[in-house]
């Protein structure tokens, strides 16, 4: 077993305009997708991310960031454990970000 | 969902759109009703941070609370944008840090007074009966244009339209939040009565379409009256007469949809499947409603329902007394619905030739359930011929499916 990042991306647009019932039944398919994750063993870590933050650059530049379009601001991160990429890709189709055209990045994560 | 038991423990299932709710009335207090606009995009990018936060772990124990401090930091950040007069941003500052200091049982009043002040500001007696409902249903009870719009069958252009209105009214008329008291209070809480009686009208009446919305549309109505009732009912007891009719129809929600959705009348429902929780307290406010006070529309038909309830079968329920309150209703609401409705008893006391007579001529002439009745009790006076042609009238009338389908099935019978 290995560990997986899986990066969440965008979906934010069409969150913004939603209902709240609407977000209540999105917020609970999130809900459920991760405690069957949890269930089986499977989730390692993971948490949301706050959409305000700092970019520093060389010289001690710190400016409000991300500057990232919509699409590309990173919403929060998991730590999936899987035998290998395809299996944790396969795992990752469930999410309900694609619901909202977001998107997941798969990254194994290296050992040491 | 469908089968989901009505109930008032059914609206705690709706956290999102009652904490928007809750927020919306709560920072509107700060920020003043012709800012209106403002507090709802605070709010919906309050609800959004609640979505990314708690889609990740589970909702707080104290929903309102954590969306409160979130809520309250959002509304600072937009004043320092809007670089608002400093004065101005004063007041704010200091009311927000004390809704944050509140206790939890304080935070829980301070809510429940937000709210009923915004219940009185939307039904506002210069507002459109039905800019009154829109603007409740979107600051009160969170609903979106879209889901408004579909609850009415409407565009959301229309909806927009009615919100739009009611928006300006406040803007111009410098709405203020609060409750009326003394003589104002006894003006403005009928209007605030009937309000959410139509509310729930309109729910109840579409509660055979398609979605589950329609039902919200009631419980939403009895949410907003149980606030009413509970601050006034003491002295205005037809709100308790209004709490106690909505709550009878309640307990009969489940009761009268088949398991494929079809209507299911009266006289062959289950009476089991009637909510006894709900029944139960249907008869509590309706012995709050004081038969001492004048009798308004609320507590006939309160009344009427409670007959109903308290009969074992459709056969056994005592017609007379409900005939009666019938009468009642229409000496104090002479319009030619309440005929239509009282031909049911008249026809249970004194047969289908007596109630026919009483439809005759009504001006209903448009409306489906007027030949819908009509059929009905000239099927029962063996009129067959005259029953079909009624009940075709009556299915070419109604625009919803499931009405087209029980009058098919009577259409049945006239062969």
């Amino acid at each position: 077993m290995n560990d997986f990042l899986y990066l969440f991306r965008g979906g934010a647009a069409v969150r913004a305009a939603l209902s709240p019932e609407l977000m209540q039944a999105h917020m609970l398919k999130w809900q459920s997708w991760m405690g069957k994750l949890s269930q089986e063993g499977k989730l390692k870590d993971g948490l949301p991310l706050q959409s305000e933050g700092k970019v520093v650059k060389k010289g001690g530049v710190v400016t409000d960031g991300p500057f990232a379009e919509g699409k590309e601001i990173v919403g929060g991160y998991l730590i999936v454990k899987a035998n290998n990429i395809a299996e944790a890709v396969e795992i990752s189709k469930a999410c309900p970000i694609f619901e909202h055209e977001g998107t997941v990045e798969v990254r194994e994560i290296a050992s040491m | 969902m469908p089968e989901n038991r009505a109930g008032v423990d059914e609206l705690l299932e709706h956290v999102f759109r009652h904490e928007y709710g809750k927020l919306t009335s709560t920072l509107a207090r700060a920020f003043g009703l012709d800012r209106l606009g403002v507090v709802e995009d605070i709010v919906q990018d309050t609800m959004l941070v609640a979505l990314r936060q708690w889609s990740f772990r589970e909702v707080p124990k104290d929903p309102t609370a954590w969306l409160y401090s979130v809520a309250r930091n959002r509304a600072l950040d937009h004043l320092r944008r809007e670089k608002v007069a400093a004065a101005f941003a004063q007041v704010v500052v200091d009311e927000s840090e004390a809704i944050t200091e509140l206790s939890h049982e304080s935070l829980d009043s301070e809510i429940q007074d937000s709210q009923l002040q915004m219940i009185f500001a939307c039904c506002h007696p210069g507002i459109s009966a039905e800019s009154q409902i829109a603007i409740a249903l979107k600051t009160l009870c969170g609903f979106s244009v879209a889901e408004i719009a579909s609850a009415f069958i409407t565009s959301e252009a229309t909806i927009e339209k009615r919100l739009q209105r009611a928006r300006k009214y406040f803007r111009e008329n410098r709405v203020k939040l609060e409750a009326p008291t003394g003589v104002a209070l006894q003006a403005r809480i009928s209007t605030v009565l009937e309000c959410l009686y139509l509310l729930f009208n309109e729910g109840y009446k579409r509660s055979h379409s398609d979605g589950l919305l329609e039902r919200d549309l009631c419980l939403e109505a009895l949410r907003l009256a149980l606030i009413v009732s509970d601050h006034f009912g003491d002295s205005y007891h037809e709100a308790n007469a209004l709490v106690a009719l909505m709550l009878f129809h309640a307990a009969r929600f489940d009761a009268r949809t088949g398991a494929d959705g079809a209507i299911i009348l009266l006289s062959e429902q289950d009476r089991d499947r009637w909510d006894p929780e709900l029944r139960s307290r249907a008869f509590d406010y309706l012995a709050r409603s004081g038969a001492d006070s004048f009798e308004t529309h609320y507590h006939i038909e309160a009344a009427i329902q409670a007959t109903h309830f308290l009969a074992p079968s459709f056969a056994m329920t005592d017609w007379s007394s409900i005939l009666a309150l019938y009468k009642r209703l229409y000496a104090l609401n002479p319009s030619p619905i309440v005929l239509l409705h009282m031909s049911v008893s008249v026809c249970e006391v004194f047969g289908p030739e007596e109630a026919l007579a009483l439809l005759e001529g009504l001006p209903l002439e448009d409306y489906y359930l007027y030949h819908a009745l009509k059929g009905d009790m000239l099927l029962r006076a063996n009129r067959k011929k005259e029953a079909f042609d009624s009940l075709t009238l009556a299915s070419s009338l109604s625009k919803n499916e499931k009405e087209r389908m029980l009058l098919a099935k009577k259409l049945e019978g006239c062969n």
